[in-house]
């Protein structure tokens, strides 16, 4: 093990005078140029809203990561789904904005002879399933391992009640392998805010070897305010040390959720994973196990991306290359009513929340 | 997508598994089965599922620090 060690963000004693002091350091801050990647889409909503770039030093820049399941699913995957939902007797169930995001030729929304519904959990499935049996109902199951023990007592509970009208359709992402991707891309990111309910589940320990190989500190924070004005401090002053440390002790421990790992090693497997605009990454994904492959609705092989705009800049995006508004169709042609890219679709894409709140 | 929300249990349905969780004033049910938890216990809920247990204690912390924060 290096010298990276896990520390609690508890050590900044969390007084008001220090939120002040916090505040102004960061404003204040004059030391060389410090990039820091949010890697999670609900950070990036948060920073915005709370208005947090505007008091930040011009030498601390922020920069969106590839953290939105909406954002980084393959065009090939939406093809699917829209191939599903126009199958005699079948209906595709998912969170709502997985419905608006384009394909190659249109989104799930605008397909003719489409049949979807659109739920706040997965488990809803189960209901819908019981109430019509003569109709397969194929769920959506996007996400990163905060909603993949979802998916996973999901299928526990289709198997217990014998079920046998529901299927998912998977692209299941993992964090840590993406992470050294971009650590390793030369995108040029100094620090991390690490994705606060991912590490509910997995633990704060999953960003260990990265912090460790690349000697980049990675903050696990929580989306208030506070919680990302700390993490920035506590970010700043680590720069250069492989450091793991855990801001959001409320709800992560080192460890994680072992009893929702467990259920997730029982239903899904490590795969290679196709993310839209950074492409294959070798066991960045999850699929369901070959003993539950009767559940799966012809997930294998979703990998090609097709731009519905070729001029649309995503995969730029998503990497921290580009900010939105350096892409030439950002608030022109493209708007979250009018979205060419995944980014402006998802409420936690970087384009649709640049869009909505600027810089 | 991700969003998650802190509630507390209000009660508990073993037969179903699943828990009614107050989020100020709003009221659901959400599955258990990733976690045990009690009666009375504050809960981390995504996507209809109980994620987690929430410390009190930070918690507590953390709601009077966004209070302090709010009357800046
Ligand atoms: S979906 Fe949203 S919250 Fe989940 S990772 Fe995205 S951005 Fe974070
Ligand atoms: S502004 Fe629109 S077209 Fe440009 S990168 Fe973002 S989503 Fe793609």
């Amino acid at each position: 093990m290096g010298k990276a060690g896990r520390r609690d963000g508890r050590l900044i004693n969390k007084k008001m005078t220090d939120i002040r002091e916090i505040s102004k350091f960061l404003k204040d801050y004059d030391g060389p140029e410090i990039r820091i990647m949010e890697i999670c889409g609900s950070h990036t909503g948060a920073i915005a809203k709370n208005g947090i770039p505007g008091i930040l030093s011009e030498k601390i820049r922020l920069i969106s990561g590839p953290g939105c399941p909406v954002c980084v699913t393959p065009s090939a995957y939406i093809d699917r789904l829209i191939e599903i939902s126009r199958s005699d007797r079948h209906t595709v169930v998912t969170f709502g904005d997985l419905l608006r995001v384009p394909s190659s030729k249109c989104s799930l929304q605008e397909a003719a002879g489409a049949s979807y519904k659109m739920v706040y959990s997965p488990l809803d499935i189960i209901e819908l399933a019981k109430d019509e049996p003569e109709r397969t109902f194929v769920f959506a199951a996007i996400g990163f391992e905060t909603t993949t023990p979802v998916y996973a007592l999901l299928m526990q509970t289709l198997i217990e009640e014998k079920i046998k009208n529901v299927k998912i359709l998977t692209a299941l992402k993992t964090m840590p392998e993406v992470v050294d991707l971009l650590c390793s891309s030369g995108a040029g990111i100094d620090a991390f805010i690490a994705p606060g309910h991912v590490c509910v589940i997995t633990g704060s320990d999953i960003f260990k070897p990265a912090a460790e190989k690349y000697s980049l500190p990675f903050v696990v924070s929580g989306f208030e305010a506070e919680d990302l004005l700390s993490t920035l401090y506590l970010l700043v002053k680590n720069r250069g040390k492989g450091v793991v440390i855990n801001n959001y002790p409320a709800v992560v421990s080192a460890e994680g959720n072992k009893k929702a790992q467990e259920l997730i090693d029982k239903y899904f497997e490590k795969t290679d994973a196709s993310w839209r605009g950074i492409g294959n990454v070798p066991r960045s994904g999850r699929c369901l196990r070959t003993e539950y492959a009767e559940y799966d609705a012809g997930s294998k092989g979703l990998d090609h991306d097709e731009k519905i705009n070729k001029a649309c800049s995503c995969d730029k995006v998503i990497t921290g290359k580009l900010s939105p508004e350096q892409c030439p169709l950002f608030g022109k042609v493209c708007t979250p009513s009018t979205p060419q890219g995944a980014c402006m679709v998802s409420p936690e894409g970087s384009c649709s929340t640049q869009y909505e709140y600027g810089s | 997508m991700c969003v998650a929300n802190t509630g507390r249990v209000v009660s508990l349905n073993k037969e179903k598994n699943t828990a009614t969780v107050n989020f100020h004033g709003s009221i659901i049910e959400a599955r258990t089965g990733l976690m045990e938890v009690e009666e009375g216990e504050l809960v981390l809920v995504h996507a209809g599922c109980i994620l987690q247990k929430v410390s009190e204690e930070r918690y507590n912390e953390w709601v009077k620090l966004a209070e302090e924060m709010g009357d800046l």
